[in-house]
């Protein structure tokens, strides 16, 4: 961590502000093109799992349909209904996505690498305490919902927000109580050393990733309040069309409604980075190679991790139907929250009686 | 580097600033804004010292003011939604009655 | 990275915290008191990064921002805050109330000013990486007491919070 500490330091500032707008806009780049890929993969797998075949008419197998909806999102008309409070109800989507697209500077996606004698990790910052810091951030995203249900002026929104307020303040205490076992056992919380931790093999064949040693019932809990805090199906009540219109976006059109949408797909994003780091080995996978196949590898491995979970997500939402809202609640409290804990007690008595 | 005694100036203004909320507004809502920007503002005097003089005290003394406050306000709401429910109306110079 | 120009980021956020901390007195609607309550409590976060408290600047997010303000917020949607607004704001012991606060803060300075010559002026650097460790050693240790103190104290609050707001048990 020390080692880290010095070769940051030794960067000059301007080096520092250029290395970290290049990074800032690739990283930008790349996460706007696989939000958008991932509504395509979305709409393409719930179709085939509805035994449909999902857009295919804008380029070769539908490939170009996020083009055509970003332009339909750009030139529809941004309706503003007359009773709502216009500064939060423009400012609650901004806030969205600046929270959703902010929190992926934080998950490294390789090691270091050196470019022109620049050495620098593969991620925007390193920071010490970089778990908290995306909990914090996503923790802040309720506000986007709640300030945009209440600003709508509208029955369905201010419903739906209250919802997916009391939905995503519940799960985070489940969420971050079930991240509590994989800290103990790597004892830190920056990104990188965690994932660091996980490299190697145990037994010779099975890696050591945290949710074969011992981690998996966290991992599941996890996965299940990673995906009321994303308000994905079967978790999806704040948008529940059958009972509220859209939930907190009702009164939201063109881009707007977009924001909100790009959001959510991409704290979907963060949320399967974060699975990946913290119990699937970040960018650790099994093959060796030359030291141009050892550079690119640890990248490739992290895509496919996350698009993995990715592909989870949208397979349950094909599966499974909705909850109910005090199902939901009784869910998280009852279920998730007890076994979270009782992973935290069991982990740190392993972990004690081990030293 | 900020010396301490301009954090100390800081806390003593947002300090300051809670008990004026907290004197002279009426919904009780603010009222309770009101106290946790002065809980707020002691937290930024315990942190400043414990800097100052290096120890860590400070910063856990921080996480048993935030314990309180977060039980206060978990209470405190509990309180104003059943005024509200009994009252409709959450103007403390008319919560004036001891029967509901 | 060594600090870059500490006084302008005090300034700044300190700017920010009393501006938004007098918003959330002035403002008539609810709702605005607490967004402004948000702003100061993230610039006092920011303020903690600058102080070496990184943990406490995380806990102070997750826990103020992302919990006791959504509660606010949460009370505030719930009830009517429509003739709320048109009331009168202020008490009717407003004037001696502010003259009250004013003396409390011009004590407050009167001592800091006074007592500045006790605070050494040279810069201090906490090793900030150990910093979660060192807090966690320190809650668990030497104030293990206290913090099974606080957590029965939460237990009671949750007791109480269900019991007040259900209409009937």
């Amino acid at each position: 961590m020390l080692r880290l500490y010095v070769e940051e330091k030794m960067l000059s500032i301007t080096t520092f502000v250029i290395v970290s707008v290049i990074k800032i806009v690739i990283a930008l780049a790349v996460l706007l093109t696989a939000v958008a890929y991932t509504v395509w993969l979305e709409r393409k797998l719930v179709g085939r799992i509805q035994n449909r075949w999902g857009p295919q008419r804008v380029g070769p197998f539908g490939l170009l349909q996020p083009l055509a909806d970003g332009a339909k999102f750009i030139f529809k008309e941004d309706l503003t209904p007359p009773y709502v409070y216009k500064p939060l109800y423009i400012a609650a989507p901004i806030l969205s996505l600046v929270l959703a697209l902010t929190s992926i500077s934080l998950v490294p996606i390789g090691n270091w690498v050196t470019v022109r004698g620049v050495r620098t990790p593969l991620e925007i910052t390193d920071v010490n305490i970089g778990l908290l810091i995306i909990l914090g951030i996503t923790s802040l995203s309720v506000y986007g919902v709640a300030l945009a249900g209440w600003s709508s002026n509208s029955k369905y929104s201010l419903l739906g927000s209250l919802r997916a307020s009391a939905q995503m303040v519940s799960y985070e205490i489940a969420l971050g109580v079930s991240l509590v076992g994989v800290l103990i056992m790597s004892g830190s919380l920056n990104l990188r050393e965690i994932v660091d931790m996980q490299g190697g093999h145990m037994a010779g064949f099975i890696p050591r990733w945290n949710i074969f040693r011992g981690q998996i019932v966290a991992f599941f809990v996890y996965l299940a309040a990673a995906f009321a805090e994303t308000n994905r199906v079967p978790f999806d009540l704040p948008e529940a069309e059958t009972e509220l219109v859209a939930g907190y976006h009702t009164e939201y059109s063109s881009m707007k409604f977009a924001m909100f949408f790009m959001a959510e797909y991409a704290n979907m994003i963060t949320a399967a980075s974060i699975a990946t780091l913290l119990f699937l080995g970040g960018w650790h996978g099994p093959l060796g190679g030359p030291w141009w196949l050892q550079a690119i590898l640890p990248v490739f491995w992290f895509a496919l991790k996350v698009f993995g979970f990715i592909f989870l997500y949208i397979w349950i939402r094909g599966t499974l139907p909705r909850f109910r809202y005090d199902q939901l609640m009784a869910f998280g409290w009852k279920f998730l929250f007890p076994i979270a804990v009782a992973n935290v007690l069991v982990t740190s008595l392993i972990v004690a009686l081990q030293k | 580097m900020v010396p301490i005694s301009y954090y100390l100036v800081l806390s003593a203004i947002l300090f300051s600033l809670g008990v004026v909320g907290f004197l002279i507004k009426r919904n009780l809502i603010t009222l309770f804004m009101s106290i946790e920007l002065m809980l707020n503002a002691v937290n930024l005097a315990f942190v400043a010292f414990a800097w100052q003089w290096k120890s860590l005290n400070g910063q856990v003394f921080v996480f048993f003011v935030m314990v309180v406050a977060a039980a206060e306000a978990a209470v405190g709401l509990a309180i104003i939604i059943a005024v509200f429910r009994t009252r409709e109306t959450l103007n403390v110079d008319r919560v004036n009655l001891l029967k509901l | 990275m060594d600090p870059v120009a500490t006084p302008y980021f005090f300034y700044g956020l300190s700017a920010v915290a009393v501006l938004s901390a007098v918003g959330v007195i002035m403002r008539r609607n609810p709702v605005h008191s607490a967004i402004a309550l948000i702003f100061t409590l993230l610039s006092l976060a920011g303020l903690y990064l600058m102080l070496y408290a990184p943990f406490v600047a995380g806990v102070q997010i997750i826990l103020y921002v992302g919990g006791i303000v959504v509660l606010f917020l949460f009370v505030i949607m719930l009830i009517n805050i429509e003739r709320m607004q048109r009331e009168y704001q202020f008490n009717k012991q407003w004037l001696v109330g502010l003259l009250a606060a004013a003396a409390l803060g011009a004590l407050f300075v009167a001592v800091y000013v006074k007592g500045q010559s006790i605070f050494p002026q040279h810069a201090v650097r906490f090793p900030e990486q150990l910093n979660t460790q060192q807090v966690g050693k320190m809650l668990y240790v030497d104030y293990l007491l206290p913090f099974e103190i606080a957590s029965l104290l939460l237990l009671v609050a949750i007791v109480g919070a269900v019991v007040m707001a259900k209409k009937r048990i």
